[in-house]
């Protein structure tokens, strides 16, 4: 799969049009698109809409033994994976490395999870906080997305009780006890700022073409007390330092996200699927009616022709080795494989039976079952 | 997309219920698809089950690597990516049958040496999860335009510890259940077009399964036409 290149046309189009201030969609420079913050079912899911862009962000948790050198914190493990799109394959797989790699240190580096509540038995057991990050639509600016809806999940998140008494450990189900929300200090999210002409423009949040023209891309992560939790530029930009203090002036975007994430209530994807939209359509529980179904199916039965005798009843020439029909005798084992095939298909049985002497021809998927095209 | 004001479908959801067979009902929960969500896909469609969702994305007619390449129809390649975990053996067995529907189904000699992508991400797991990939799948290559000889449908049935046999099983129905079967089924004769089961049950139980199966899918075959019907009218 390879994606349509880009024309020159278009390419020059985009950069003449931020030369002169203007966007594709209209955007000012440090707009943001519309961000839409939806969680799930299940404690842990939390999907984000940035304009079309679409990632969806699922926590998980299991009971491990902790690392050596940390006997008595917790494990955080991230995963982000792409939508397979067009973009030829060596791009696919550095993009999503150094996705990963800008995630985990966003939240992991940043330490904005309290790891030391997660232990039970020191040393032992612990808690490993798995989160797995799906981009489901690329329009650009997948980090910003990515890091927004791994944040919103962790905060979603609850994890089952666990009361120690002595040696014992029990780890109560959800119904029993009510899960407990994980401890989070701080919520990092990250804001991407695109560099075009050498850094003489830049632009917050790139849709997709615009990233395809830009020279760099920056990478800031931070927090609501205007703490910078970890920085990543790439493209090789030079940025002066007053570039760099501008930046932070445009993150005054992060509160709203804030308070959306607090605000988020719980609903189901199913119930989240707009109802107005043309494309969309929903029907309520419907009965199927059944009432010739068991007619149906005992004259099925009944007309079906019975399948022929002639499967011998398996024998164990070694012990390890099962065999099923006539063929090679064989003392090794290796060599039988071949001919031990699990059929219940009376066709392939027959015709087993009645190639005994050409000893060589194995049969493995026989004509008959073969779909037609 | 312009969204026009219409009679609302709201329902609550209630849960999948089932009657003592054979006293002639059995129901499907409530679905919901949505067409052309996701703006880089060819064909995209999401499909809900009750709680179960599947987003489905397809990718197509594309180039495709020499190393695949069939002379003289389309390679499809089908990815189900799990919502938590890398993608397993259990993926790839359903990505085994999805994939047989598919070609069963579309027209591949009209694309020759080109690839096919469909992509399945499981949103959120209740229950017939195989059953709802298909539709999702099913829906997306409509979307996409792709030219299908048929349209396809999956069903799943679970046969109970007490021998009742219920269609569209929950997560939880699903793990009470003695056996647990899912047939994809064509739209043109009804007839079965793949099926996978698991557990152990009767020639008589798989045939009232299939039947039952096949009575559910013509629910299903009409959501599908009133959904497209919908999509492409002028006014709601």
């Amino acid at each position: 799969m390879k994606d349509t290149p880009m024309s020159n046309c278009e390419r020059d189009f985009i950069l003449k049009a931020i030369e002169e201030k203007k966007r594709l969609d209209g955007r000012q420079t440090y707009d943001y698109r519309k961000i839409k913050i939806t969680f799930g079912t299940d404690y842990g899911c939390c999907f984000v809409d940035l304009g079309q862009t679409r990632v969806m962000a699922q926590v998980s948790c299991e009971l491990v033994v902790p690392k050596e050198n940390r006997p008595n914190e917790g494990i955080m493990f991230f995963n982000l994976e792409l939508f397979p799109s067009p973009l030829v394959y060596p791009l696919q797989s550095e993009l999503s490395v150094k996705l990963n790699r800008q995630l985990e240190r966003c939240l992991r580096n940043s330490k904005c999870i309290d790891t030391e509540s997660l232990c039970v038995v020191s040393g032992e057991k612990v808690w490993q906080i798995r989160v797995d990050v799906h981009t489901l639509n690329n329009d650009g600016n997948l980090m910003d997305a990515a890091s927004v809806a791994a944040i919103g999940a962790l905060c979603h998140f609850r994890r089952p009780d666990v009361s120690i008494q002595g040696e014992e450990v029990t780890v109560y189900s959800p119904e029993e006890r009510d899960p407990i929300p994980l401890s989070i200090y701080h919520m990092p999210i990250s804001v991407s700022f695109a560099f075009f002409q050498q850094g003489t423009f830049l632009l917050v949040d790139p849709c997709e073409r615009e990233e395809r023209v830009m020279d760099g891309l920056l990478m800031i992560a931070m927090n609501k007390h205007r703490e910078i939790c970890s920085i990543q530029s790439s493209g090789g930009i030079m940025l002066l330092k007053e570039q760099a203090s501008r930046l932070e002036l445009a993150d005054s975007s992060l509160d709203n996200y804030q308070k959306d994430l607090k605000a988020g209530g719980r609903c189901g994807f199913a119930e989240s699927m707009p109802q107005e939209r043309i494309t969309a359509l929903k029907t309520d529980q419907t009965a199927v009616e059944m009432t010739d179904v068991s007619e149906t199916a005992s004259s099925i039965v009944q007309t079906a022709v019975a399948p022929p005798q002639t499967v011998p009843s398996p024998s164990v020439p070694v012990p390890g080795v099962g065999q099923v029909g006539e063929g090679l005798r064989n003392t090794w084992g290796l060599e039988e494989e071949e001919e031990e095939e699990e059929d219940v298909e009376m066709d392939v049985v027959e015709i087993l039976d009645s190639d005994e002497e050409e000893e060589e021809v194995v049969i493995l998927y026989p004509e008959t079952t073969k779909k037609p095209k | 997309m312009t969204s026009f004001s219409c009679d609302k479908h709201r329902f609550h959801r209630e849960g999948g219920m089932m009657e003592v067979f054979p006293s002639s009902t059995v129901s499907l929960r409530e679905f919901g698809c949505e067409q052309t969500l996701l703006s880089r896909p060819d064909g995209s469609a999401s499909f809900v089950q009750g709680d179960t969702s599947v987003m489905a994305g397809v990718y197509g007619p594309a180039e495709v690597k020499i190393s695949k390449e069939i002379y003289d129809r389309a390679t499809l390649e089908v990815l189900v990516h799990p919502k938590v975990g890398l993608p397993g053996v259990r993926e790839r067995s359903q990505e085994q049958c999805v994939r047989e529907t598919c070609e069963a189904s579309l027209l591949l000699s009209l694309h020759p040496r080109s690839s096919l992508t469909l992509v399945l991400q499981v949103l959120h797991d209740d229950g017939a999860l195989l059953s709802c990939c298909l539709n999702a799948a099913c829906m997306a290559l409509m979307d996409a335009g792709l030219s299908m000889s048929c349209l396809f449908c999956g069903v799943t049935c679970a046969i109970s510890a007490d021998g009742e046999i219920i269609t569209d099983p929950t997560a939880a129905q699903e793990k009470e259940s003695r056996a647990l079967m899912t047939f994809a089924i064509d739209s043109k004769e009804r007839r079965v077009m793949m099926s996978s089961t698991k557990g152990s049950f009767s020639v008589h139980e798989l045939q009232q399964c299939v039947a039952a199966s096949q009575k559910a899918s013509e629910k299903i075959f009409q959501f599908y036409r009133d959904s497209v019907r919908r999509r492409y009218s002028k006014n709601l």
